[in-house]
Formats: structure tokens, C-alpha cells, sequence
């Protein structure tokens, strides 16, 4: 058994949020450094707001301000901080009710150890320098017993473009994520990329249909037998069908416009997704014989990008009959 | 995203003369997170769509899964589990950027990805040289639906002034597929109530649901004409008890983001045979008045907030037959298609709803 390629694979996108009224008026209090909870159907005040009663699902909308210092309901130790966390140092995780508050709401306190707090510990917010209106003003929180971290007046703070006004609602939010995987490849999936290091384009064969797959799937998705019978296939084939990308968009990784399209390799029963150049895209056809262009050998890897592209041979199309299958 | 899909709740709610006492259980549908960049939205939403104490089911059959949602929905009003279920589903596609979920570089693959369009636009390709479709098919389509779009006071867009002409002349985003044959990027949300027993006003009676799945790729598929759509319409037909789709199905809400797909699924569904779906789009047939009206509410290309697209359809389908359906409705419809696909055309949901109680009158 072949160790299977592992390859990073990083995703990250500004996603906005519309607020709503509720959460709209919690983000502009914020930028004043206040925080605002909502009282429910029952008298309850959650903080931070809901904008459905629990009890009644009626839309809920009586603001009601609490303090921004209140009590430990419990607590946990995050001992070594990760990425995006509030705090880069030793922290703890703490369920805090705040004065006024009737549910209590998840923040960080920074308190140096875990002998610095417990349940009923009383602890403040401790705000961003400069609140703009964004769930992160609340930077974190701060035992009471410790001396008051210097903030800058609110009124000082520069309202952020997104709260223009702060005693407006906030009405969008942009909330940045960033995922990142390992992406491993099957272990056949690796044979065929450790055959592409080398110039090779290795498939596989189904022992009950003798399909050709390339990429190689491991098991045949029609017979769902494993397939162990490798094929070397040739770098020409036929392009099936096709479009022409003329649309840019966030993350594109080649520049529009251009020809992608279905490769059908000489001797494989499924074509694969490449790109067509030298050629006009409005000279492109169905059926057009066409062959890999590599990349120096140099600058080869376990991808299917050591094969540039793929340009036409010029010998005449192949009739449509003959490919109609794979379409 | 709670107040999106709080208002079509409400609306939905108020519509069938029920409070959320009435209700047994919420099913919730919505296509890939990657569109929000939220993580399982059910946990948030749980309380805006009243699903507190009560069972609550999220569930995901991408571009399809409106359309499944409401199947659940049903399959549970059907199994006699529940009276009454919400079926809610939604997309809020401003949140993000559906291109770019789409396009993910993948590593060790060729980073030719180019969304939606550039997926399904070879497909496409494919169609029109299978069944020799003369080029203006796709802009009659998009030029029909987004006419239809300015009837319904609920599509994102409506432009009664367009033309086969302006269609052709939009720009070319991925050959063959033009900027106005493209469904847009919409917000949205659809709430259907399903119940054992009538509600207030008129009922659509549900005669049939099917779903079928199939691999995204295995040597030798189909791509144009899929085999699981096909043998989900033989199964929707066949479980209402209907011969001749064409003649015995009053009006059609079909999935079609790019306008093509229009002849194309006619054909999968078994409306006309395999290469004569777009002579029934080039006859003006599909328009309201025609045979077969097909998305009189603009359909997809007139609004597509991804995840509730197919309960749109479903629904659509029920106002038609409810005679509900205001400045779109199709005369004298008494029977009504809801399609819905999604991934690599490879999830296929289908209902047929009826003014009449199957087997007997209302």
C-alpha cells in the first residue's frame, strides 16, 4: 500500500451578516462601549440578545441595558491559546452572568491562572481601544480586583465606517473565516500523482465493465469492484465538449477567457476536466484531437498541472459517433 | 437569516390559518454552509423557525434540496409520524460569493473550476449537438421566464421588457451560456406547511413524490439526459397514476438556472422524447396559455436563493393548483409539476399535486 500525497488546502472568505433590529442595535451599543440584552416573553433578559422568544418563537424587540461587569456562573482553562482566539496568552473560557442579565454569556477572562477564578468571581469587560461596532469591542474580560485597563473615553473612538452613526443599528458585519485542511489523496489517487511526477498518466481498469478511469477510483463506481488493473495511458485525446470561461470571480486561478473542457484520453472510457490553448476558443470543437503540452520537467509535481494545457494535433475530428458515449 | 425565513413563516403560517401550536415539526433545508460560512444554521435558527420542543431536521441534497425538504416534510405527514410539518428552506447568497464556494481549489486537480456555469456549461454544449437545437432556444426560454418574473410580486427579477433579441445580445459568460440565460445570486426563503387534514382555503393535494440519486461521474453517463432524473419522473408518473405527462399535467415548475435546461429536462421528465424538448420552447408552448406553461412564476432564472429554489418550485406548484398564484396564474390548472435537481445533476426531486384528492374529490 502506497502512502497516500497530503497537500494544503486553505479557504477563507469575508462573509457579511445583515443584523436585523436586535442585533443591529446590540453592535451599535457596543460602539458606545454599552451592552444592551432583550427581555423575553417570561421577563427573562438575554444577554447577548435574541431576536426569537424561546417560549413564545415571537419576535422579540424590548432592549434592555445591563452592566458590563458581572459574576462567574462556571469556567474552564484553555492552557495553550490557539489562532483566533481572544487572548495569545493562557486564558479562561468563563460563563458570565452580567448585573442585570438573567442568561449568561460565553466570553474570555484574562486572569493569569486558574487559582484567579471561580464561580462568583466578578469580573468587567474589558473593551477594544477603539469600538466600532463589531462583536470583538468586547475585547474580553477582567477580574474587578484588578486594576482597570486604561481605555480611551468612548466618545473618543473612531466610529468605523460599517456603524457610520453608532446610535444607528449596525446593519452589516463583515465576519472573516479562514478554514484549513489537509487535503490526502486516495491511495490510488497517489499512484496516479506519483505517475504524473514522472510523465506518466496512469488508470486503472474495471475486471467487469474494462472501463478505463483515469483518475483511478479505487473501486468502479458502476460495479463497485476494486480496480487493480493499471493502464498507462497516452498524453492525446479528444476534447468531448467544452466552455469558454469568460467570467471572472474571487479565487480564479487562471485568467478568463479561456477554453476548459473534457478530455478523453486515447484508451480511457471517462474524460477529465484541462484547459485547450493555441487555439482560437471560437476555433474549438467538439471532437477535436488534441495532445499535452508539458511543463518543464523541472518544475514537475504530484498534479495534474505538470500538463500546461492541451493544443490541438490538427488531424481531422473524431467523428461525433465515436465519443456520443461519453457526453 | 432568521428574519428571512421567519417572514415566509409567517406568511405561510397565516395563509393555512394555523399558530405554531399546530405545528408537529420543522424540517429545514439549505444548500452547501460554504455559501453563509455557517456551520450547520440550524443550531441558530432553531428558535425563529419554531423548532423549539419540537423535532427539527436539517436536510441537504444540494441545489436540490428544497425540493427534498419538502419530500421529508411529506414523508413524514405520509408515515402518519406527524399532522402537521413546516417545511422551510432558504439561501441568503449575499452573505457570500456562490462562484467562489464553488470553485474551490481542490489540490493536485487542475484549477479550471469556474462555478455552476462553468460546470454545467460543456453539458449544455453536449445538448444542443445531440438534438440539433437551433441557437435561439436558450434566449426564448430566458426571454419567457424573466417575463413571467414581473407577474410574481415574490421574484428577485423582473424584467417584462426583455426580448429574445436583448438575450442574445447580453454578454457571453460561459460559452454557450449567456449573462441574461444565467440565474441570479438571490436572497430568499419558502415556507410550505404540510398537513394530514385540510387546512384554511383551497388544498394541493399531494398524488406523488420521487428521488432519485446517481454518481457525479462514471464512464458512460449521461450528462444531458441523467438516468436518476429520468427514472424519478417514471416513478412520480407511474405512483400518480399518470400516462401522458404532456396532456394529463396542467403546468410545470421546473429547475432551470441556465435557461437550456429547460428542453433538456422536458425531455428527462418524459414530457416530449428525447431531442424534441426545445420544438415544445421554440412553439411557445411552455409560456402561460401554451400546452405546457412552465415556470409561470420566472422560475429560477427569475430568482435564486440556491437552497429554497426547490421548495419555490414545490410550492409554486401548490399555488398553481390552489388557484393562488395571482397575475401568473395558468387558467384551470388542476395538476401541477414540482422539479428540483442539484450537484452534478445527479439529485433529483419530484411532486405532483393535484386540485383533487387522489382517488376521489376533495
Amino acid at each position: 500500500m502506497t502512502t497516500p500525497l497530503e497537500a494544503p488546502l486553505e479557504l477563507s472568505f469575508d462573509y457579511t451578516r445583515s443584523l436585523g433590529p436586535v442585533l443591529g442595535r446590540f453592535m451599535a451599543g457596543l460602539a458606545e462601549r454599552r451592552i444592551t440584552g432583550v427581555r423575553g416573553s417570561d421577563g427573562r433578559v438575554h444577554v447577548p440578545p435574541i431576536e426569537y422568544d424561546p417560549v413564545t418563537y415571537a419576535p422579540l424587540s424590548e432592549l434592555a441595558p445591563v452592566a458590563d461587569e458581572g459574576a462567574v456562573v462556571s469556567w474552564t482553562w484553555q492552557a495553550t491559546p490557539l489562532e483566533g482566539q481572544p487572548l495569545d496568552r493562557p486564558f479562561a473560557w468563563a460563563l458570565i452572568r452580567l448585573d442585570g442579565a438573567d442568561t449568561p454569556m460565553l466570553h474570555a477572562v484574562d486572569c493569569g491562572a486558574p487559582e484567579a477564578i471561580g464561580a462568583g468571581t466578578r469580573v468587567r469587560v474589558r473593551w477594544a481601544q477603539q469600538p466600532v461596532g463589531h462583536i470583538k469591542d468586547i475585547a474580553c474580560f477582567e477580574p474587578t480586583s484588578a486594576p482597570a485597563s486604561p481605555t480611551p473615553p468612548a466618545s473618543a473612538a473612531t466610529p468605523s465606517p460599517t456603524a457610520a452613526s453608532p446610535a444607528e443599528p449596525v446593519e452589516i458585519m463583515t465576519t472573516p473565516i479562514r478554514l484549513r485542511y489537509t487535503h490526502s489523496a486516495s491511495p490510488e489517487e497517489s499512484r496516479y500523482l506519483r505517475g504524473l511526477a514522472e510523465g506518466r498518466l496512469l488508470g486503472q481498469r474495471c475486471p467487469e465493465c474494462d472501463q478505463v478511469y483515469i483518475p483511478p477510483r479505487g473501486a468502479c463506481p458502476v460495479d463497485g469492484l476494486p480496480t487493480t488493473d493499471e493502464v498507462d495511458l497516452p498524453d492525446r485525446g479528444i476534447l468531448t465538449t467544452f466552455c469558454v470561461v469568460n467570467v471572472p470571480f474571487p479565487g480564479q486561478r487562471i485568467k478568463p477567457p479561456y477554453v476548459t473542457g473534457y478530455i478523453l484520453l486515447d484508451g480511457a472510457d471517462i474524460g477529465f476536466l484541462h484547459q485547450v490553448l493555441e487555439c482560437a476558443p471560437e476555433e474549438v470543437r467538439m471532437g477535436m484531437w488534441v495532445e499535452a503540452v508539458w511543463k518543464p520537467r523541472e518544475e514537475w509535481g504530484h498534479t495534474l498541472r505538470n500538463i500546461d494545457h492541451f493544443r490541438p494535433t490538427g488531424e481531422p475530428d473524431a467523428p461525433y459517433e465515436t465519443y456520443q458515449r461519453h457526453l | 437569516m432568521a428574519g428571512l425565513c421567519r417572514e415566509a413563516i409567517d406568511r405561510a403560517l397565516a395563509d393555512a390559518g394555523l399558530d405554531w401550536p399546530d405545528i408537529d415539526a420543522v424540517v429545514l433545508g439549505k444548500a452547501p454552509d460554504l455559501f453563509e460560512g455557517v456551520m450547520m444554521p440550524e443550531l441558530m435558527l432553531a428558535d425563529a423557525i419554531g423548532a423549539t420542543g419540537k423535532p427539527l431536521l436539517r436536510v441537504h441534497t444540494a441545489g436540490s434540496v428544497g425540493g427534498s425538504t419538502g419530500i421529508v416534510a411529506a414523508s413524514l405527514v405520509q408515515a402518519g409520524v406527524h399532522d402537521r410539518v413546516l417545511a422551510v428552506a432558504f439561501e441568503k447568497q449575499s452573505e457570500s460569493n456562490a462562484m467562489w464556494a464553488l470553485s474551490i481549489p481542490i489540490p493536485f486537480q487542475m484549477p479550471v473550476g469556474a462555478g455552476a456555469g462553468g460546470y454545467f456549461a460543456p453539458h449544455v454544449r453536449s445538448y444542443i449537438r445531440r438534438s440539433r437545437a437551433p441557437a435561439h432556444i436558450g434566449a426564448i426560454v430566458a426571454a419567457k421566464d424573466r417575463r413571467n418574473g414581473a407577474r410574481n410580486p415574490y421574484a428577485h427579477l423582473k424584467q417584462a421588457d426583455i426580448t429574445v433579441e436583448k438575450v442574445q445580445a447580453s454578454r457571453m459568460l460561459w460559452d454557450p451560456i449567456r449573462y441574461d440565460e444565467t440565474c441570479p445570486s438571490s436572497d430568499g426563503a419558502c415556507a410550505v406547511v404540510i398537513s394530514a387534514a385540510p387546512t384554511s382555503g383551497p388544498a394541493a393535494w399531494i398524488h406523488a413524490t420521487a428521488m432519485r440519486t446517481e454518481p457525479t461521474t462514471f464512464a458512460g453517463r449521461d450528462q444531458v439526459n441523467a438516468r436518476a432524473g429520468a427514472e424519478a419522473a417514471q416513478a412520480l408518473w407511474r405512483d400518480a397514476g399518470i400516462t401522458d405527462p404532456l396532456h394529463q399535467v396542467d403546468v410545470a415548475e421546473i429547475y432551470v438556472p441556465f435557461s437550456w435546461f429547460e428542453p433538456m429536462w422536458l425531455e428527462n421528465l418524459g414530457f416530449t422524447p428525447a431531442g424534441d424538448g426545445w420544438r415544445l420552447t421554440e412553439a411557445g408552448e411552455t409560456d402561460i396559455g401554451g400546452r405546457l406553461p412552465v415556470n409561470p412564476s420566472g422560475g429560477v432564472l427569475s430568482s435564486n436563493p440556491i437552497g429554497a429554489s426547490g421548495l419555490l418550485r414545490f410550492a409554486e406548484a401548490a399555488l398553481q393548483v390552489r388557484g393562488r398564484a395571482g397575475d401568473h396564474q395558468v387558467d384551470g390548472a388542476r395538476t401541477a409539476l414540482g422539479h428540483a435537481y442539484g450537484g452534478g445533476s445527479q439529485f433529483f426531486s419530484l411532486w405532483l399535486v393535484g386540485a383533487d384528492k387522489p382517488g376521489g374529490a376533495a
